[in-house]
């Protein structure tokens, strides 16, 4: 069947549908989700839609660029492998007292004697409210008007540091060359401009930790990710109210 | 009436005695250290001479800022007040807390234009691209006007234009109030940081100017007549009196706003923000903060004041002393409380509180600060003394 003959159909909706099938389908997640996008099966996510768990997710009209760029952190995929990370310092640039992106480290007691460690890869959230820009006292930090990403303009920046003080996620650092704060781009000007799809992280990830995409496009990854089903997804720091634009789930690994 | 500016009717040349000279003199060399050392780290780098870090932006040399800025805040509205309402006991002083705020204010851009990696690009960009939600833009153009309108309301009083100096006093005023406020915005409004959101600190900005802006009148009023080495008259010493009640009052008054704000993080909210205060109750932080920032900033000089009736000169001015390096710590506090707890706590292992000490260099260019409103106090004395000292309130 063909996705034409699937719109065809007239939805039955979920809500007659017998308890077992319901989780089945809900099991299926992305890939039903994905396929009946058209708008037969959407009634699905408000069984449980992500917003809900979290609170801050932003509503479908909160995405205001076009496209809007996003991160998906499956977070648990991650392996600490930091190529993400070399592949950024070569893309951008970014001196070695510096990063733009980075692999954070913790442990979790998941027993009495056991441990488990997690890693969370950070970088700019692209904050739909970024208090970095507000700060700015000479628009040197702005929101790109059609992809929503936080850029530098370096030359006017005058190095006040309060953008740094300003950020919830430690995003920042002063770059001594160019006298000027840098920060990550989502590689707007080293690749998005230049044709290629996705960030260098993104590319270098071997685990396919870091999905990028349009938010605004119900067809990409990013969006069906945080769409999802049954899925808890989360951002960082949310009690700031910045809005970020990276989000973070951990998938099922045994399916 | 308004006559034409000139020395000879305004400068007092017997103060400048071999007292007043050397002090100026080591005064002036600690500007100038300071100002090359600051200079020197624009070529050098600021993040080689300065402990600040990625983590902790902001330090000592923002500290300074605030109390150089929020003391000129003070002293020029106690100025303004006394002279708008006439008659009322603070007016002799009135005239030489106008300088004193234009020379702190002076000394808070010294600091601050050398903690700021790039000034010349403010120069530019603060006019061509202006951010109008940015604290630290308001800020920096309130308190830029506010030093225009001081300076011409300075040279009014030299030159006799009573008048129009009580308009410009009151537009300074206006413009210091409203640079002070977007002080304490700065960090009030920054929610990342738990240990300084909030809508208190503005308040607490402006209660902190006036209660600075006292304990500096009466600091160095009393040494404007060490320096002459003689008594002060008893309408000056009224005057003194009169600071010295407001310094009591506002020490009360920041004590409640700190209790409070100590209190809130202990009641709820965002855990960055009590470990935080945390580490002024009981951890790294607390000699600074019960020892000298409630200790030698609060009880002391209240202790001090209030014991002594305020009958005794050099009471006066030790408690206004002790409160200004109270002040001066409580921001440098402040400062590194919304800064120190790591924001990624619990992950590589990072320490509970990140290390800031401020380094030598950092303080040398403190020092400059401090040596230019040394030096500017003492020359000020000795250009324009008499108007200073002339005690009929106008
Ligand atoms: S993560 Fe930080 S630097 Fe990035 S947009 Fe948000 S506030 Fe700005
Ligand atoms: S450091 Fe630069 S980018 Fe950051 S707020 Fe100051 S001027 Fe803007």
């Amino acid at each position: 069947m063909n996705i034409k003959e699937l719109e065809k159909l007239t939805n039955e909706g979920v809500d007659h549908l017998p308890l077992l099938e319901r989780r089945t389908f809900l099991r299926a997640g992305l890939a039903i989700t994905g396929l009946f996008m058209g708008g037969t099966i959407l009634s699905l996510t408000s069984i449980r839609n992500a917003e809900a768990v979290t609170g801050p997710l932003p509503k479908k009209t909160n995405y205001p660029y076009k496209p809007h760029y996003t991160m998906v952190m499956r977070q648990n995929l991650c392996v600490d492998c930091e190529l993400c990370m070399e592949a950024c310092v070569r893309t951008n640039n970014v001196p070695s007292y510096g990063w733009r992106t980075k692999i954070l480290e913790r442990t979790r007691d998941i027993g009495p004697k056991e441990q488990e460690t997690i890693f969370m890869p950070i970088l700019c959230n692209q904050c739909n409210e970024p208090p970095c820009v507000r700060v700015c006292p000479t628009v040197a930090t702005y929101k790109d008007k059609t992809t929503g990403i936080v850029v530098m303009d370096y030359k006017k920046c005058i190095g006040c540091k309060t953008c740094m003080a300003a950020c919830p996620y430690n995003a920042r650092y002063f770059n001594e060359e160019i006298r000027a704060v840098d920060k990550c781009n989502f590689c707007l000007d080293t690749r998005l401009t230049k044709g290629k799809k996705d960030p260098a992280c993104v590319e270098a990830c071997p685990a396919d930790v870091r999905v990028f995409g349009d938010l605004n496009d119900p067809e990409s990854e990013v969006y069906k990710l945080v769409h999802q089903p049954e899925t808890t997804v989360w951002v960082l720091r949310p009690e700031t109210g910045a809005l970020p634009n990276v989000f973070y789930m951990n998938v099922v690994l045994d399916v | 009436m308004a006559r034409q500016f000139s020395l000879d009717v305004t400068a007092e040349p017997e103060v400048a005695n071999s007292l007043v000279k050397m002090m100026s003199f080591f005064f002036g060399l600690m500007l100038l250290v300071g100002v090359g050392v600051g200079l020197a780290g624009f070529v050098i780098g600021h993040d080689h001479i300065f402990n600040n870090t990625r983590e902790v932006p902001w330090g000592l040399l923002i500290s300074t800022y605030a109390f150089f800025a929020i003391t000129s805040t003070g002293l020029c509205l106690l100025a303004a007040i006394s002279h708008v309402f006439g008659g009322n006991k603070l007016a002799p002083l009135a005239n030489r807390m106008v300088w004193i705020s234009l020379i702190t204010i002076l000394s808070g851009f010294i600091v601050i234009g050398m903690e700021i990696e790039s000034p010349w690009r403010m120069a530019i960009y603060n006019v061509i691209s202006p951010n109008v939600t940015s604290n630290i833009w308001w800020m920096g153009t309130l308190y830029g006007m506010a030093l225009g309108f001081i300076l011409l309301e300075f040279w009014l009083i030299l030159t006799e234009h009573y008048t129009l100096a009580l308009v410009l006093g009151i537009f300074g005023a206006l413009a210091e109030v409203a640079a002070n406020t977007c002080l304490g915005g700065v960090f009030a409004t920054l929610a990342a940081r738990p240990f300084w959101y909030g809508a208190q600190m503005p308040v607490l900005f402006l209660a902190c100017a006036f209660l600075s802006g006292a304990a500096a009148a009466i600091f160095f009023t009393h040494l404007a007549y060490i320096i002459r080495r003689r008594p002060m008259e008893p309408a000056v010493f009224a005057g003194v009196q009169a600071a010295g009640k407001v310094l009591l009052l506002m020490i009360i008054l920041v004590a409640v706003g700190i209790f409070w704000r100590m209190a809130s993080f202990y009641v709820g909210g965002v855990s960055d923000g009590r470990i935080a205060a945390d580490a002024f109750f009981k951890g790294p932080m607390s000699i600074s903060f019960w020892g000298i920032e409630v200790g030698i900033g609060l009880v002391a000089p209240v202790l001090l004041l209030i014991l002594t009736r305020m009958k005794s000169l050099v009471a006066m001015s030790t408690a206004a002393l002790m409160s200004l390096v109270g002040m001066f710590v409580a921001r440098l506090n402040m400062v590194t409380g919304g800064q120190f707890v790591p924001q990624y706590l619990g992950y590589d292992n990072l320490p509970t509180y990140l290390d800031y000490t401020p380094s030598g260099w950092e303080w040398i260019v403190v020092l400059a600060g401090i040596g230019f409103t040394g030096v500017a106090f003492l020359q000020g004395e000795r250009f324009f003394g008499k108007r200073f000292t002339e005690n009929e309130a106008h």
